[in-house]
């Protein structure tokens, strides 16, 4: 006998590992995981090679950043897997996982970036990715500052990217600029012509640092506010808010914390998302578990994630 | 002193004008940029800065437009 290699086909794995069967016989798409959105120019010839040698006339992009291969027949799993490099392009996990990370571009060429979301990103897919829930899927998304282009409190952990600004009055020379700026309208102009913030508005933008042209304002804590319970779907879920200016390196420790509770939490609720199980068990339960580790930047109260009405079907 | 009126000209076009316009002024010298109200009067200030101008106010007319003082600072 030749020793010829085969790799088995695991078909318990296929759907984990990010194999979707598709309409037509033999027929499958193959997810392929592209963390925060961003992928090596090297790289994606490499896919739009393997697409055009196995796969259909098109490549679909997944609304949460993933490239899929259409149109593969199973029979060449192994061949699709061997030359996109299985290591340094793993396919992307479906079910009860710990789904591949989204992001915005983030800090590193975007105007409004306040942090770097691709870092973020990538650190959570490379500690986190795949990691069985035993409940439902776990989505995780990076926003790079308070305007949240990635939908990020629809996910069951959204990160955004957060400063909060200080003023120095001595150095204001009264121009305006940052009252001009400031949407929420957080800024007025005080009696003695600097600027005055109402902290209760302020939705920690950075845009005042951004345009002050004397550098009076500036960055005293930086950060992701962390909304936790949002989801998409039949019933849709908007996150509420569990901690601010959390920092950037402890972002995974957090997700971590969140996934301990809700394994804990949703054992015997069967199929159950995290928002669902905040509901069920109150969203005191959750922050006070956050707050024992990370009492710094959790929040004093919060409130359970937010219904939104779909106006089909009974809620 | 150099006047630039941007009126009527929308993002990011009015931004992409300015440069053009900074582009024949002397290091050092002093440009009024004419803004409108909204996205404009937000944007091109924040921008300039991040390109490397030094602001230097803004002052609203009685017409509802903007003028941005701003010295040009040669990279
Ligand atoms: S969330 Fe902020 S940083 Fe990210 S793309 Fe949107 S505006 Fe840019
Ligand atoms: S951070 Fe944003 S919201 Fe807060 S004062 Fe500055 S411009 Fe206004
Ligand atoms: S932008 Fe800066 S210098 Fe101008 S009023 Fe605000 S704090 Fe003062």
């Amino acid at each position: 006998m030749a020793d010829v290699k085969q790799t088995k086909i695991d078909l318990n794995n296929l759907k984990a590992g990010g194999f979707i069967k598709e309409r037509g016989k033999d027929l499958f798409t193959v997810r392929l995981r592209v963390p925060g959105g961003r992928m090596s120019v090297p790289r994606l010839k490499k896919i739009a090679e393997v697409a055009e040698k196995f796969g259909g006339e098109f490549v679909h992009l997944s609304v949460r950043q993933s490239i899929e291969l259409i149109n593969i027949n199973f029979k060449d799993f192994d061949a699709v897997v061997e030359e996109l490099g299985e290591k340094s392009q793993k396919v992307a996990s479906c079910g009860a996982r710990v789904r591949v990370p989204v992001a915005c571009g983030g800090c590193e060429y975007n105007p409004n970036g306040l942090v770097d979301t691709q870092k973020s990103a990538l650190e959570v897919d490379e500690k986190l990715f795949g990691t069985p829930t035993g409940h439902h899927k776990f989505k995780v998304a990076f926003a790079g500052c308070p305007f949240d282009c990635p939908k990020s409190s629809t996910n069951d952990v959204g990160f955004s990217g957060a400063i909060e600004p200080v003023l120095d009055k001595a150095t204001c020379i009264s121009c305006g600029l940052c009252v001009k700026s400031c949407v929420p309208k957080a800024l007025v102009m005080g009696e003695d012509n600097k600027p005055v913030l109402t902290a209760e508005k302020c939705i920690w933008c950075g845009d005042c640092v951004k345009v002050c042209p004397t550098e009076a304002w500036s960055v005293k804590k930086k950060g992701y506010t962390v909304r936790i319970g949002g989801k998409w779907g039949r019933n849709p879920l908007v996150g509420t808010l569990f901690a601010t200016f959390l920092p950037e390196d402890k972002a995974v420790e957090f997700i971590a914390a969140v996934l301990e509770w809700y394994k804990q939490k949703a054992e015997g609720l069967g199929r159950i998302r995290l928002g669902d199980t905040i509901i069920k068990e109150g969203p005191d339960a959750l922050l006070n578990h956050l707050r024992s580790q990370f009492p710094d930047y959790t929040v004093a109260k919060t409130i359970a994630p937010q219904i939104i009405q779909t106006q089909v079907g009974m809620n | 002193m150099q006047t630039i009126d941007l009126r009527g000209v929308s993002c990011p076009t009015n931004f992409v004008k300015a440069k053009l316009a900074l582009e024949d002024l002397d290091d050092g010298m002093i440009a009024q940029i004419l803004l409108d109200d909204g996205e404009p009067v937000k944007n091109v200030p924040r921008s300039l800065k991040a390109d490397g101008h030094k602001l230097l106010g803004l002052t609203q007319t009685e017409e509802g437009y903007y003028i941005l003082e701003l010295k040009k600072i040669e990279e």
